[in-house]
């Protein structure tokens, strides 16, 4: 049995920075825009609330600088994409260069430090249950914080005005400029967002899940959470559900070795990328259906017409 | 306040100019830059862009560091021009280099000058049969390629990994992780003697002069613009989506392939798990600075040579963390990003409105 | 004249290139419906985004019920009691009624219990709605009736209404002037929009007549003729086109249990579609859009293979299963409906937009490789004989008017000497001189020898240029009858969905009231 809380524990540490990217996404897609950027995003939120948190020795400056570098970059992403028209794939790939060189050089002197560690919530009595207390009452705040952010922009996108004028900036832009609403300035709220939750993912990860720095440390989890919005067919509740199923293939391959798997680590290191291609064909074969989930305006340029 | 005005055609001088105005901003960010890290810009600057213009041993390594840019950039051009986005060249390059690389390991007691195209050949096939993947799960499943080539990029490093630790290792090295020196055979020969400069550059080169007339003359390539353009005519026409989209991934894979081939069996001389260095993300910058026409990616990739000779250089010389260059091509693509807005619209000043 | 609601005085707005509004000034009084007339490209829809807040005058002033009114956004005109429905409706498909309702209404006003009110209002109004559907769902004309609810919510001083009847079936049409006639007696004024002559002279109390921007006549609309008022729009005299009939030969096209399934969310089906088009003549396909016209043009040009190789015959050969470069080369030429994007590839030149379909029939590659110097010359050709106004044909398609890149989409295809040709809304939203030339050239066409198809929601069109009419409702095709033996209701009862004299079993027509 403390195998399997001790498993359940690493997917849910493994599955949070996935969980913060993924929602993050998920809301910037929402309103039509793909920002393909999650990964330069992270990593220099990474980067950010890890010497933050070195420098301060202040985990909530860590946090806050964290949010702030992620929709930075997004910003810089906004301000090619929806005001100077700029192509939205090439304008991600530019941003995940951007923030990788600018994370490694910002990085040089944080290498092999470490961040300690961070606060959990502790509840007398109740975190000390066996078992669970520890999976359900003792986790860091962060945890609770990713499941709180699911369940709020679930809750956002179903009942409130705003989520239901994102939603249609997001099907069909041009009726949205026509009854009057701002197309341009909520995607650039949906946009900083998103960079902020992805910088609070990157962040987790160095910050939290690690927690040292070490260059693209991020490893490809900022695509990887671009293919859980696809699986989740652009609802929160099946991106959180995704993120757990990576963390647990993530813990899969880390643990497999300790069953007494046979296989180089390398090829164990595979599975999370084979993995999410796995899960997009599944998904994405469904032709139709990923049409009638995907927001229709999705990558379209948006120019106010005339 | 600033106003951008749609122009009624794409202005043709903009297309050759944003390219300049984007370096030349770059290097104005780049003296900035440098400033804030307490380093002397214009040295920097100089450093970088110009000395090595000024020495033939950095030029011959304009054409090392720019074979492998160029090869890749053509073909990942001719994707982004249907609106194929592989951006997993990287993952070719690593395919390519093995499948290149085990023919000159299974080979290496052989010689002749046979070696080298077969080991070019295979490279392709290698780079070919990994971009077949995302080709095959899009046409077939619809599933976005450009997530599953990009997943195949660490798929590929790790494999490449696992096989220089493993089955390719040296037999009789010292259990590092590497593979065997190739022979004179399966190494390229060098163009100019004292440098590295080395025949792949032609190849290079004549990659260039086929993918111009491809793309500008021929009917394959005229499909693959309409595709990128405007689909329904494409549709229209009955130019088959699926055909292309397998042309294009089938054709940069098998460029990156060439360059992973060219770059293990030129400059490196041998399998080693940090062969990939990043040419095939930093071609994509290639393609976007040579605005993906043939002729304009052999100056682009020429021009990133010049930022990794030049960042190296400047690296030793003033002691700049080896992130910079990186940080100077993230840069360079934003700005031409940026820039292309210039193409299609063009800036005016008028008074405030509610233009919506 | 009842006391004036809302006033323009001297509105002006410009564009790049272009004065869409050239000091304009009229007013709409209270309980009145006003008819703003003129062609495509005469500044009325400039003017309607002006005063719905949408865009703002570069000069003049608006008064509404006698106070400066400048509104900066739609938002503050609508709390104005302005309302509006838009020629292309900004409804989002995915969307429910309810929620694309609440979408035009300012917050407060979208509280409560709004499925309630819109059940209520559209029921007051013969506009029943269910506001759980999904408007992706809906038929055109319920779309409109969406438009119109969440306009009515607002109780409104002003509707605007922009060409509203472009996409109604003849009968939806009246239904839609009872209601607005019953709000214009409750006090409710309403800017009407249109260049359809008839229905400006049976529905509207006054009329202001736009040309070029500017204001060139008012009037009583009654007390008009359609062709005074034609000639007031047009500013020349109109001459209709040639309508004398042609004598058919040979079955060119033939049409057999044609199916297909929609490729698209909403999209309708098409079900055992039979037509046949004969050497000589002009076969009109009416019908309300949305009702698988776009589906019926994508599988007559190939982008969508038909199940059987022989559901499609051209001079009797199946190519039901041809690409559609294939069908070209034996012989049927396209002109699809959207220009840009479809038709043309905007960015490409005039010559580069000739090898998309004339390739095959022009030679215009040898071995795969392009011969840009005969594309040149074709695109050349085009340019001379079809009167297109270019700089030139190296200039990109995108660069053109609508007018003349409808010219030249158009007589690329002609030029080609298609024996068969299906051209879908030949002369939709192009100014009055370009389509007036483009029917001529297809009624030239016709007599040269070639079967013409022509798919088109313009029923005045179709009357002017056919020979026979088929109408397309829900996915089926009726009958193609002849001209002179329809009336416009009998279409209109067809474009409801009461087919009738299904072509392929002429004998076992359906009751019209069954």
């Amino acid at each position: 049995m403390e195998l399997v809380v001790n498993i359940l524990l690493g997917i849910v540490i493994a599955a949070t920075p996935l969980v913060f990217a993924a929602i993050g996404e998920l809301v910037v897609e929402k309103s039509g825009v793909l920002n393909l950027g999650v990964e330069g995003m992270m990593i220099v939120g990474a980067i950010a609330g890890f010497s933050v948190t070195i420098q301060t020795g202040n985990y909530l400056a860590g946090v806050v600088a964290a949010l702030v570098a992620g929709a930075l970059m997004a910003l810089l992403f906004g301000v090619l994409t929806q005001t100077l028209l700029a192509n939205q794939v090439a304008t991600g790939l530019a941003l995940t260069m951007f923030g990788l060189g600018l994370a490694a050089l910002w990085g040089q002197d944080y290498s092999g430090k470490a961040a300690g560690n961070f606060p959990k919530l502790d509840i007398p009595v109740l975190s000390d249950l066996p078992l669970v207390g520890k999976l359900l009452f003792g986790q860091d705040y962060l945890v609770y914080l990713s499941i709180l952010l699911v369940v709020g922009v679930s809750w956002f996108f179903r009942k409130t005005r705003g989520g239901l004028i994102i939603r249609a900036i997001g099907e069909n832009h041009d009726a949205a400029h026509a009854i009057g609403y701002p197309v341009v300035f909520y995607r650039y709220l949906t946009l900083l967002f998103g960079g902020a939750c992805a910088g609070l993912g990157g962040a987790y990860l160095s910050v939290v899940q690690t927690p040292f720095w070490a260059e693209g440390m991020t490893a490809g989890r900022g695509w990887i959470a671009l293919a859980l919005v696809v699986f989740a067919a652009w609802r929160p509740g099946r991106a959180l559900l995704g993120a757990y199923l990576f963390g647990g293939i993530t813990i899969l391959q880390l643990h497999s070795q300790g069953f007494g798997v046979k296989v180089e680590a390398q090829y164990l290191s595979m599975l999370p990328y084979l993995a999410t291609i796995a899960v997009l064909v599944i998904i994405s074969s469904d032709r139709l259906k990923v049409k009638l989930n995907a927001p229709a305006c999705l990558t379209q340029p948006f120019r106010a017409a005339t | 306040m600033l106003r951008l005005e749609p122009r009624r055609e794409p202005s043709k001088a903009m297309q050759v100019l944003t390219p300049v105005f984007a370096v030349a901003l770059t290097i104005i960010a780049g003296l900035v830059l440098f400033t804030i890290l307490g380093k002397d810009p214009f040295r920097a600057i100089w450093l970088i862009f110009f000395e090595p213009l000024t020495q033939t041993y950095a030029l011959a390594e304009l054409t090392v560091k720019g074979t492998p840019l160029i090869l890749i950039g053509a073909g990942l051009a001719m994707g982004f021009r249907a609106g194929v986005w592989n951006i997993g060249a990287e993952g070719q390059f690593v395919a390519g280099a093995l499948a290149g690389g085990s023919v000159a390991l299974a080979l290496h007691e052989t010689a002749g000058l046979w070696i080298m195209p077969l080991m070019c050949l295979a490279g392709m096939l290698g780079g070919m049969a990994w971009a077949a993947v995302p080709a095959f799960l899009r046409t077939r499943f619809n599933a976005n390629e450009i997530l599953t080539s990009l997943m195949l990029v660490y798929v590929a490093i790790l494999l490449l990994s696992a096989l220089v630790h493993g089955p390719l290792r040296d037999p009789e090295g010292l259990n590092f992780p590497e593979s065997r020196l190739f022979s004179e055979s399966m190494t390229l020969p060098i163009l100019i003697e004292g440098t590295r400069a080395h025949v792949g550059f032609i190849l290079a080169l004549l990659a260039i002069a086929v993918a111009w007339l491809f793309m500008e003359r021929h009917l394959l390539g005229f499909q693959i613009k309409v595709q990128g353009q405007a689909p329904l005519a494409a549709r229209f026409a009955g130019y088959s989506e699926k055909r292309i989209v397998w042309l294009c991934l089938l054709t940069s894979g098998a460029l990156a392939g060439l360059a992973g081939t060219i770059e293990a069996a030129g400059p490196v001389g041998q399998l080693v798990p940090a062969l990939p260095i990043g040419y095939g993300f930093t071609a994509i910058i290639v393609a976007f600075l040579g605005r993906l026409h043939p002729f304009g990616i052999l100056l682009g990739g020429l021009l990133m040579a010049l930022t990794y000779i030049g960042g190296e250089a400047a690296q030793i010389a003033m002691s700049l963390p080896s992130a910079t260059t990186r940080v100077f091509q993230g840069m360079l693509l934003f700005f031409l990003l940026a820039m292309d807005v210039l193409v299609g619209s063009r800036i005016r000043w008028a008074p405030r409105q509610a233009a919506g | 004249m009842p006391e004036p609601l809302l006033e323009l005085d001297g509105i002006a707005r410009a564009f790049p290139g272009v004065l869409a509004n050239d000091d304009i000034s009229f007013s709409v009084g209270k309980g009145e419906i006003h008819a703003l007339l003129g062609e495509n490209g005469a500044g009325k829809s400039t003017l309607v985004k002006i005063i719905y807040g949408v865009l703002r005058p570069d000069a003049g002033a608006m008064t509404l019920r006698g106070k400066p009114f400048a509104p900066h956004r739609p938002s503050e005109a609508r709390a104005e009691g302005i309302g509006m429905i838009f020629q292309h409706f900004s409804l989002f498909e995915a969307l429910t009624v309810a929620e694309n309702i609440a979408l035009g209404m300012a917050p407060e006003l979208a509280k409560g219990d709004l499925r309630g009110r819109i059940v209520e209002v559209s029921t007051r109004y013969g506009l029943r709605l269910d506001p759980d559907l999904m408007v992706g769902d809906l038929s055109v004309g319920q779309r409109q009736r969406v438009e119109i609810v969440r306009c009515l919510l607002q109780d409104p001083q002003l509707i605007i209404m922009d060409e509203p009847t472009s996409v109604l079936t003849p009968q939806e049409v009246e239904v839609l002037f009872e209601t607005l006639r019953r709000l214009a007696g409750e006090g409710c004024s309403i800017l009407y929009i249109s260049h359809k002559l008839e229905e400006i002279r049976a529905l509207c109390d006054h009329a202001t007549i736009l040309r070029g921007g500017k204001v060139v006549a008012t009037c009583t609309p009654a007390e008009e003729t359609a062709r005074s008022l034609a000639e007031m729009m047009l500013g020349e005299s109109l001459s209709p086109p040639a309508t004398d009939r042609r004598t058919p030969g040979e079955v060119r096209l033939r049409l057999d249990g044609l199916s297909m399934a929609s490729e698209t969310q909403f999209g309708t089906d098409l079900e055992d579609i039979a037509l046949e088009v004969r050497s000589g003549e002009i076969v009109g396909i009416a019908g309300v859009a949305g009702n698988g016209q776009t589906l019926l043009m994508s599988a007559l040009i190939g982008e969508v293979r038909a199940a059987r190789p022989d559901a499609i015959r051209l001079d009797g050969r199946p190519i039901g299963r041809l690409p559609p470069h294939g069908r070209r080369k034996a012989g049927i030429c396209f002109v699809p409906e959207e220009r840009l994007g479809h038709a043309a590839v905007p960015d490409m030149s005039l010559t580069e937009n000739v090898i998309l379909s004339a390739r095959m029939r022009k030679n215009l590659s040898r071995n795969s490789f392009l011969n840009l110097q005969r594309a040149a010359r074709y695109a050349g050709d085009v340019v001379a004989r079809f009167g297109v106004k270019t700089a030139g044909v190296d200039h990109a398609a995108r660069s053109l008017s609508g007018g003349n890149l409808q010219k030249f989409v158009v007589g690329r295809e002609i030029m080609q000497e298609p024996s068969v040709l299906v051209a879908s809304q030949p002369t939709w939203g192009v100014d009055a001189g370009a389509a007036a030339f483009i029917q001529e050239a297809l009624i030239q066409l016709a007599k040269d020898g070639t079967a013409v198809l022509v798919i088109s929601q313009d029923l005045d069109e179709l009357f002017a240029i056919s020979d026979r009419i088929a109408v397309i409702a829900n996915g089926r095709l009726s009958a193609a009858d002849p001209v002179d033996t329809l009336t416009i209701e009998q279409i209109g009862l067809r474009m409801g969905g009461q087919a009738r004299g299904r072509a392929n079993a002429p004998g076992a027509a359906e009751p019209a009231h069954a």
